[in-house]
């Protein structure tokens, strides 16, 4: 559940951690990197316009595709470096911020992944005359489809934002009740997290070596901060009651699933059929061996 | 710890999929009967509430490392299980999107190890006896404790199953337990201590948020069979889910065409997609010295997903596998990328003087 994961000792200096607090390293960074990727959704390129329907499609296919490969499987996988290449072109993504937050999400497979060079040992191919283990094939594997799968799914956000993905979801079937309260997660997540942000620079600032950082601390800071979101839920909720709320969240204008929509899917949908079915990186590579040979 | 995509595979992770889809409907529709709209702003609000208590950390004793709270358990306590459940699957799919935590493949088996786990089970069988309905704090903090453990247990074990399955991983199984187990232990300890405080504070100042919140009716008669017959039919589902999958798994491609349309009808242009491609294939197997590998073309698997099965063992597949044409996957590999990179730089360039 590791959401941020920058260590923070208790051996820091209260100066230093005083800095920290008011740096980018400051817990509240990561809510301002979602901030920054809400930004990012509602620009207006030819892949923002595509209905949402359609990119949440095309990643859950490209995903299910990445993940369906054999476990040695690496050069087959390359290919599929086309389509966050592409989504990132079109989409006018932020290349170094996306692999960033990729990179944050690394650690699970990687810890899991590692492994597998110790327990499978057996020499599974030769690259020139370097032999490669098996372990260390399916190691490459794991962390390929990882790279492939974050960043798909992370585009999905930055092209689409969060309510397009909620809208979509919706109406692919998924509960009514869910999808209201996901978009009222989203909301309330910048509120409550600037609120967490000023609770948590308040204890920084009053806590010297390490005290104050304890279990017991955070238990009272995280109620204060519950019993306050219980208050405000109320309060939302009679607000709510006093607009007329129904159960339903309106979303104004209707989605339309275009000929370009279609056009989009079934051409991402083909070509991952194409490479899943082909090894063009293993064609590519004999035919320049076979012409430089 | 959040299962991540590139250790799934689509058999699992559709699986996972499938019943955590049902046990969201379920939820959804237990929480309708309820006719307590109200519930639906509080679940969002509390789900906000989650990740901003995320955000603070705390220095956990003797260790000088750092952890924060899951939430799960307290989610549970706060708003009954079958809202806990949806508040969950809400939070784990905004981690899924916005922190790829985990992945999209891997979002039912997150759900499920994360949501179903405390909610359906440690809430019910372990806090809600130990509690009981007229809390004390000591009996707060052992039915906190106690839950947040065994939940997540179960969720590490769940993790190692679902790992195990996707076959990904070359750790044994034995190993593998005893890595996340213990590790789960310590994380279980913390997060009961963690969700004891927050619950004996909220319930001193407000008592009757705890003692409203979860009120025994959730735990009726009525709803138990339901949660019994729903966990038969996952079991039954997953079952038959599992073993088809796994014997169909060499050809992931019908099934991912199925997974994504939801209905075979896709299959027939499918086929034909593939018989065109079949025919290709022929024909540049008369390149022979190109190393291309037949044996990776799936078949259509209606003929009997049992042969391609064994055609697909990797036992059979891989030793066949030449210097050269290792050394042609590591060139090819270059170009493609190279291709790539060059089609991302001309679209790029292609929208800015457009722009």
């Amino acid at each position: 559940m590791a959401l941020y994961r920058a260590g923070r000792g208790s051996d820091r200096l209260p100066a230093r951690r005083f800095l920290e607090t008011f740096t980018v390293a400051s817990p509240g960074a990561s809510a301002l990197d979602i901030r920054y990727l809400d930004i990012i959704s509602s620009r207006d390129t030819s892949i923002h316009r595509l209905d949402p329907r359609a990119k949440l499609l095309t990643t859950l296919a490209y995903i299910v595709a990445v993940a369906s490969f054999d476990k040695y499987t690496v050069t087959g996988l390359v290919p599929f470096v086309i389509y966050p290449v592409v989504l990132i072109a079109l989409g006018d993504v932020p290349v170094a911020y996306l692999l960033r937050k990729a990179m944050l999400a690394a650690p699970f497979a990687l810890f899991v992944g590692i492994f597998n060079p110790l327990f499978d040992r057996e020499v599974l191919l030769h690259v020139g005359s370097v032999p490669i283990s098996g372990g260390w094939a399916s190691f490459l594997s794991i962390m390929l489809r990882f790279t492939l799968t974050v960043t798909s799914a992370l585009l999905l956000v930055a092209t689409t934002g969060f309510n397009g993905v909620c809208v979509a979801l919706e109406k692919l079937g998924a509960p009514k009740a869910f999808v209201v309260q996901l978009l009222f997660l989203y909301r309330y997540l910048f509120v409550l997290g600037d609120e967490a942000t000023r609770l948590t620079r308040a204890r920084s600032l009053r806590t010297f070596d390490g005290r104050g950082m304890g279990i017991r601390v955070f238990g009272s800071l995280a109620g204060q901060l519950l019993l306050r979101t219980l208050d405000r839920a109320r309060r939302i909720y009679l607000a709510m009651l006093c607009r007329g709320f129904d159960g339903e969240v309106r979303q104004a204008g209707s989605l339309r699933f275009s000929k370009g929509d279609l056009v989009y899917t079934v051409w991402w949908l083909g070509l991952f059929i194409l490479l899943r079915v082909y090894d063009i990186t293993h064609l590519a590579g004999s035919v320049v061996m076979g012409l430089a040979g | 710890m959040h299962m991540a995509d590139a250790l799934m595979s689509p058999a699992v992770g559709g699986t996972m999929w499938a019943a955590t889809a049902g046990l969201t409907v379920y939820s959804a529709r237990k929480l309708k009967q309820e006719i307590d709209d109200r519930k639906v702003p509080l679940m969002g609000v509390l789900g906000a509430f989650v990740f901003s208590a995320q955000m603070i950390n705390f220095t956990i004793p003797a260790t000088g490392s750092s952890g924060h709270l899951g939430g799960g358990m307290i989610l549970a306590i706060l708003l009954g299980p079958h809202a806990a459940f949806l508040a969950m699957a809400s939070i784990l799919t905004v981690q899924a999107l916005f922190f790829a935590d985990g992945g999209l493949l891997a979002l039912g088996c997150n759900i499920f190890n994360l949501g179903f786990f405390p909610c359906f089970v440690a809430y019910p069988l372990i806090y809600k006896p130990i509690a009981g309905d007229r809390p004390t704090e000591g009996r707060i903090l052992a039915g906190a404790l106690a839950s947040a453990v065994l939940g997540l247990q179960v969720g590490a074990f769940g993790v190692v199953l679902e790992t195990f399955f996707s076959g990904l991983t070359a750790l044994p199984f034995g190993t593998f337990v005893l890595l996340m187990q213990p590790i789960h232990l310590a994380i279980g300890i913390v997060e009961g201590v963690v969700t004891a405080l927050v619950v004996i504070l909220v319930w001193k100042a407000r008592p009757e948020i705890v003692e409203m919140a979860g009120p025994s009716r959730a735990v009726a008669a009525g709803s138990w069979r339901g949660v019994l017959a729903g966990l038969l039919a996952l079991a039954v589902i997953t079952g038959g889910a599992l073993s088809w999958f796994a014997s169909a798994y060499p050809d992931g491609l019908e099934w991912a065409m199925f997974r994504t349309s939801g209905k075979e009808e896709l299959e027939a242009p499918g086929g034909e997609v593939h018989s065109v491609l079949a025919q290709l294939q022929q024909w540049t197997a008369f390149l022979p010295d190109y190393g291309f590998k037949a044996e990776e073309v799936p078949t259509a698997s209606k003929e009997g997903p049992k042969r391609d099965a064994a055609k697909h063992s990797p036992a059979e597949r891989w030793p066949a596998v030449s210097a050269e044409t290792s050394v042609a996957g590591v060139v090819g590999s270059g170009i493609t990328l190279a291709v790539a990179g060059l089609i991302g730089f001309g679209l790029k360039g292609r929208w800015r003087s457009r722009r």
